[in-house]
């Protein structure tokens, strides 16, 4: 027997190491097979049955769920394989709404993608007759169960991302149905719309609800000024609907494209994330020197502020008051444009900000984001949405000259640009927590132990003037919930909670390009966020010189009356199933 | 584990003892009061006897009389049964205004009630005594020996049968290794349907990794028409509780769980007194019998989805999870309840665990075939003039089973097929008449023991229908997880639809086999591997019988609605009326005294007029 452990894979030996399931060893030594419920990230669950080889000895195995062992003997593409294969795209297809051509996820969706792929042109079983209603009663996901294929992936990652449940399984046979609980709207139920059931969707059954068409019409509008804000974690992945590498920084790409769309303005919500640890790291200080309200939790993730209200509003003390970057940066635009520049009014502007994410569709509803009945944000698309507009405009993305956002927001620090991945807002608001208490310069601004994407909590103490301060860094919901029973508990040791609820956080939102085939695309967004941060000159935010500038003409200091009124928020208890009011 | 005190209790004193009580209640009058036999009434006759009980001085030895409900007889279409040993006496079909009679006349008076004997269907005679009934007399009694015998709810029975003294005799010995494999030398098969070798089983479990392990009991009796295990759970519930509790050191678990239907009231009462009881006696629970051994169960009783009679879906149920299955492996034995190694059994595996580790395995590996060792109970029912629990010998053959025990076809029809096995299993037919039934056997012809449910068909039965029927069922309760499953035998079901409307081409019989291939081979659990059984089995014996409803349009058996004819023959008809008068939907005209027709547009085949007409003419194909 050799040291490496080795299998066969239709003859071809191959090594394997740790990995969870003969798949993972197929992927890697380049032997495709096809799979609707099986994610890397998820539990396999071995329900779909595409992933099915022959092994020798132990017949029909579904790859996702046999674990490799030394010496197994696999048959990838067999007549067993192949007719199990077929006959499960041919039974898929004949319960499935086919109007493919105007669904939302043509050109995406794996069952159309494999029909393809193994020929079916002919569906010899009876056609579906009965259609079950389309649930689009919130802002931010579409949910067709007649495009459903039953993989469960959805219903695995509210689970296991979000401990939520919001989605399962309901009746038997072929009356089987994913649906929020007891049949309800995805509204009426404790949805956050965090949007990963979406990511992790295969078809059209779960898709975000598009607001393209709204945005068209406020451009093509002559009586409007439309500008618009971009979220950190768009930029280094909107590229890979255009066949760029996951991680690839285009934001210059974007600026241009969005102003070839017909954007009057172009701002980053870069601007606003140094602004939000202004405010955030001002709070943060406050709360620390008063021991008051601690642990404080970040508020930036609309999903977990809407968590947090409808679970524990006990415990909303804790949550900043700090709007997020998007909701920051809104009501700046609205409030300072029309003093600096004549031609845009309160009336006209039309604010679009572009995010990684669904449940921001949710937050700029929120009642409390709005001034005189006017919402700060008028529009969100997601990075997907964002996309598919380019493609529309018959841009070609990937060859556009990079051009600069417009001045007064467009000007970013490092500090900004790493909220976009799990840690990062921890990391910003601890370089200038650090540099405002101590006011001694931080030696490394790189806190790489606060980084990652993969570990989903992550514990790190600082020594700030002697005091010990421990941040924690969690993402998806489950892992807060974690956190907030050992603070219920009084287990709590730390002073700062940093809560993302898709995992890995914005990198991996609810809005990006599918990320589901590996775990390792929202690694490479990650580094592609800590890469332009590593590259620029300022990195901490209290550095950012248009923020400077900004605090001087307009909004006195952090945390002053004016800050209050534009950039600090209230929330609400959801206890009673207000879920359902998003205003 | 070893246990590092020894045995403190007495077992054979407690016997004693219990045999003490017994005899204190003078002549026993056994009534059963298993659930078929309730639903007739038994109660109240138990009630009755009760009553009349107080005041009796019964003939002979006994100074009084008392009434004992007991587990299923298994001779359920002749309930209510009542048994007298000490008289050697059965009566049959009792009724609550025969009570009286069998007091007076014979407990009291000595003279026997012949109206309420058995009467032999072939020699018309009364038969006194169970071992004279056929039903009866080809039976071995192993894992229902004492249903019918004991009262379930009463432990002072169950020990003057020698109750819990396979687990004194286990802890005693202390050695499980030395349970384990007595069990494995004993060939025990799973009785649950899969046959996978008991003792192989529980040395997985025995060996897997961990501290914390449990003991599941399946009795998730799911098949329709079968009820052995409930018979076993009602009739004796203490062999099943000492089956798990031996299991339960044998592989080292401390914690049991028995996974009941909410269908089964009565096996879930009876388990919990039996519980109760047996914890009292300190024959359950912590330190059992004095010594360090623990062994706690609990009863989950689930919502009646048959897909949980399925072992990983069964477990995802006990946690409180929906009952979907999961993929093996990971095996129970290794990753089961709670990610805990679990070991799962049937019901009626754990009841034949006391009775190996008594007579020892030798015994057991004595009856039955060279693979299948023991006996297996049979739910045996349809067109067989005995209906009824029965348990034969492994190895038994169908004809035995159906003419003798079954007493042949009802009405003197002819033997069609049997159906084994239930909605996994498969038809056999007139050429398997002589085929032992084992668990190998039964594979090889397209069968499977499943849980022994025995569906005896005669030739008025559609085999297209029954396929039909079977798939609804299966249909109905896939767990709708793993696409083959939930979406193949939908359209399985589709396709048997269109057949038995006569709407089907062969075309669709030849994608319907394709399909049922493909739900073998690609479905995730046991429910969908087995589903395609009874079609495929159907297919192979009888599939001139498919070709005749799709290219003939007829029903050979003149089930199938759709392909019913139903016409007057004018040269019969006299023209009088009667059958238009009849017809429900008006689908009958004519001129009187003028031959009548039928709008076949209208009609919809419920066959009244046939019975109506006084001169024979109409005339169904």
């Amino acid at each position: 027997m050799s040291e490496n452990k080795t299998l066969f894979i239709n003859g071809k030996e191959v090594e394997f190491t740790d990995e969870i399931n003969i798949l993972e060893v197929m992927r890697k030594n380049g032997f495709n097979v096809p799979t609707f419920c099986y994610r890397p990230d998820l539990k396999p669950f071995g329900a779909c049955r595409m992933c099915v080889v022959e092994i020798e000895g132990r017949g029909i195995q579904t790859s996702c769920t046999m674990p490799p062992e030394s010496g197994l003997r696999i048959q990838t593409n067999t007549e067993r394989t192949r007719r199990i294969r077929k006959t499960v795209l041919e039974l898929l297809l004949a319960n499935h709404d086919r109007e493919c051509t105007s669904c939302e996820k043509s050109g995406s969706c794996e069952l159309q993608k494999y029909a393809e792929e193994y020929g079916i042109r002919e569906i010899r079983y009876a056609k579906k007759k009965e259609f079950l209603p389309i649930d689009d009663s919130n802002p931010s996901i579409v949910r067709d169960p007649n495009k459903c294929i039953l993989c469960g992936a959805c219903v695995r990652a509210c689970e296991e991302f979000q401990g939520h449940a919001v989605l399962g399984f309901a009746n038997r046979g072929s009356k089987t149905v994913v649906q929020p609980l007891a049949g309800k709207c995805l509204s009426e139920v404790d949805c956050v719309y965090c949007g990963q059931c979406q990511t992790v969707c295969p078809t059209g059954a779960l898709t975000i609800k598009s607001d393209i068409e709204k945005v068209w019409s406020q451009i093509t509008n002559k009586n409007k000024k439309v500008v618009v804000q971009i979220a950190p974690a768009v930029r280094v992945a909107i590229g890979e609907m255009f066949n760029l590498e996951p991680g690839e920084n285009t934001i210059g790409l974007i600026n241009t494209a969005l102003r070839e769309i017909g954007f009057d303005l172009v701002f980053d919500t870069n601007f606003s994330a140094d602004l939000t640890i202004m405010e955030e790291g001002t709070e943060f200080i406050e709360r620390l020197q008063k021991d008051e309200n601690l642990p404080m939790f970040t508020s930036c993730c609309p999903a977990w502020v809407r968590y947090l209200e409808g679970a524990h509003p006990d415990m909303l003390g804790h949550l900043s008051t700090c709007k997020s970057p998007q909701s920051m940066l809104s009501p700046v635009l609205k409030e300072v444009l029309p003093l600096r520049l004549p031609e845009y009014t309160k009336e006209n502007l039309v604010v679009v900000s572009i995010m990684p994410c669904t449940a921001k569709k949710s937050e700029a509803g929120r009642s409390e984001l709005s001034m005189n009945g006017i919402q700060d944000t008028d529009y969100v698309l997601t990075t997907k949405e964002l996309g598919r507009m380019i493609k529309e405009a018959g841009i070609n993305f990937a060859h556009l000259a990079p051009s600069k956002g417009d001045s007064p927001f467009g000007e970013y620090t490092g500090a900004g640009t790493i909220f976009g991945a799990s840690g990062g807002v921890a990391e910003a608001a601890v370089r200038t927590a650090y540099e405002l208490i101590t006011q001694q310069p931080l030696s490394d601004c790189d806190i790489k132990e606060l980084r990652g994407v993969h570990n989903r909590c992550r514990d790190v103490e600082f020594d700030i003037n002697g005091k010990k301060v421990v941040v924690r860094v969690v993402s998806t919901l489950k892992e807060a919930e974690k956190s907030i029973m050992e603070i219920k508990k009084g287990e709590a040791k730390f002073q700062l909670l940093e809560v993302m609820a898709c995992p890995g956080g914005c990198v991996n939102g609810g809005g990006q390009p599918k990320s589901c085939d590996s775990s390792l695309i929202k690694e490479k967004r990650a580094r592609g966020l800590y890469k332009e941060d590593e590259s620029l000159l300022l990195r901490k935010s209290h550095e950012n010189p248009e923020i400077q500038k900004l605090y001087e003409e307009f909004l006195e200091k952090p945390g002053s009356h004016k800050a209050h009124e534009l950039l600090h928020t209230n929330y609400k208890n959801r206890l009673k199933g207000s879920y359902k009011d998003f205003e | 584990m070893k246990l590092k005190d020894d045995v403190l209790l007495d077992i054979e004193d407690l016997k004693q003892k219990s045999i003490e009580d017994i005899n204190a209640q003078g002549l026993r009058v056994l009534i059963c009061a298993g659930t078929g036999c309730v639903a007739n009434g038994s109660l109240e006759i138990i009630d009755k006897f009760k009553e009349r009980g107080i005041n009796v001085q019964p003939l002979g030895k006994n100074d009084k009389m008392t009434a004992i409900p007991t587990g299923c007889h298994g001779f359920c279409e002749q309930g209510v049964l009542v048994v007298i040993p000490e008289l050697d006496v059965t009566y049959v079909k009792v009724k609550l205004d025969d009570v009286d009679e069998i007091i007076d006349s014979h407990i009291i008076g000595g003279n026997p009630v012949e109206r309420l004997l058995y009467t032999d269907p072939a020699t018309k005679n009364h038969v006194f005594k169970n071992e004279d009934i056929k039903f009866y007399a080809g039976q071995t009694r192993v894992s229902l020996a004492n249903c019918g015998e004991i009262n379930p709810e009463a432990i002072e029975d169950t020990l003057s049968v020698d109750g819990y003294r396979a687990l004194y005799n286990v802890l005693k010995q202390n050695d499980p290794d030395k349970v384990v494999d007595e069990i494995i030398k004993s060939g025990l098969r799973g009785r649950g349907g899969g046959g996978f070798p008991t003792g192989r089983k529980w040395m997985f479990t025995k060996m897997a990794a961990g501290d914390k392990k449990y003991v599941v009991c399946n009795g998730d009796e799911g098949d329709p028409g079968a009820f052995m295990d409930r018979s076993v759970m009602e009739g004796d519930p203490h062999k099943l509780l000492e089956g798990m509790a031996i299991a339960g050191f044998a592989v080292g678990a401390d914690e049991a769980y028995i996974y009941v239907r909410a269908e089964y009231p009565l096996a879930i009462k009876r388990l919990r007194t039996a519980i109760k009881d047996a914890e009292r006696e300190n024959l359950l629970g912590k330190r059992i019998m004095g010594t360090d051994f623990n062994f706690e169960i609990h009863i989950k009783e689930g919502a009646g989805a048959f897909v949980c009679g399925e072992e990983t879906a069964l477990i995802a149920s006990i946690e409180g999870e929906r009952g979907m299955p999961r993929p093996k492996p990971p095996f129970p034995a290794n990753k089961g309840l709670f990610g805990k190694p679990t070991l799962i059994n049937n019901v009626e595996t754990l009841a034949n665990v006391p009775v190996i580790i008594l007579k020892g395995a030798d015994w057991f590996s004595s009856l039955g075939t060279e693979t299948s060792k023991g006996t297996k109970t049979f739910a045996l029912t349809g067109e067989v003039n005995n209906t009824g629990l029965i348990e034969v010998p492994m190895g038994t053959t169908l004809r035995e089973i159906v003419f003798e025990l079954g007493g042949g076809i009802r009405n003197g029809k002819k033997f069609k097929a049997v159906q084994i096995g239930g909605p996994s299993g498969g038809c056999l037919t007139e050429e398997h008449l002589d085929l032992t039934l084992d668990y190998d056997s039964l594979i090889k012809a397209g069968a499977m023991v499943g849980s022994g449910g025995l569906v005896v068909m005669n030739e008025d039965t559609c085999i297209v229908e029954v396929a039909r029927f079977f798939m609804n069922f299966t249909q109905n309760e896939s767990c709708g997880k793993c696409t083959p499953c939930r979406e193949g035998t939908k359209n399985m079901l589709k396709i048997l639809e269109k057949i038995t409307r006569g709407e089907a081409t062969l075309d669709d019989l030849d994608l319907l086999e394709e399909l049922a291939m493909t739900v073998k081979d690609g479905s995730l659990c046991g429910l969908g591997k087995t589903a395609p059984n009874p079609v495929l089995s159907t297919l192979k014996y009888f599939r001139d019988e498919y070709i005749a409803h799709i290219v003939d349009k007829k029903c050979p058996a003149g089930v199938c609605t759709a392909l019913k004819v139903i016409e007057i023959q004018p040269e019969a008809c006299r023209g009088c009326s009667k059958c238009s008068r009849i017809c429900p939907v008006g689908a009958i005209s004519g001129e009187i005294k003028s031959p009548f027709t039928i709008d076949k547009e209208k009609c919809i085949k419920c066959g009244a007029c046939l019975e109506s007409c006084p001169f024979k003419a109409i005339i169904q194909r």
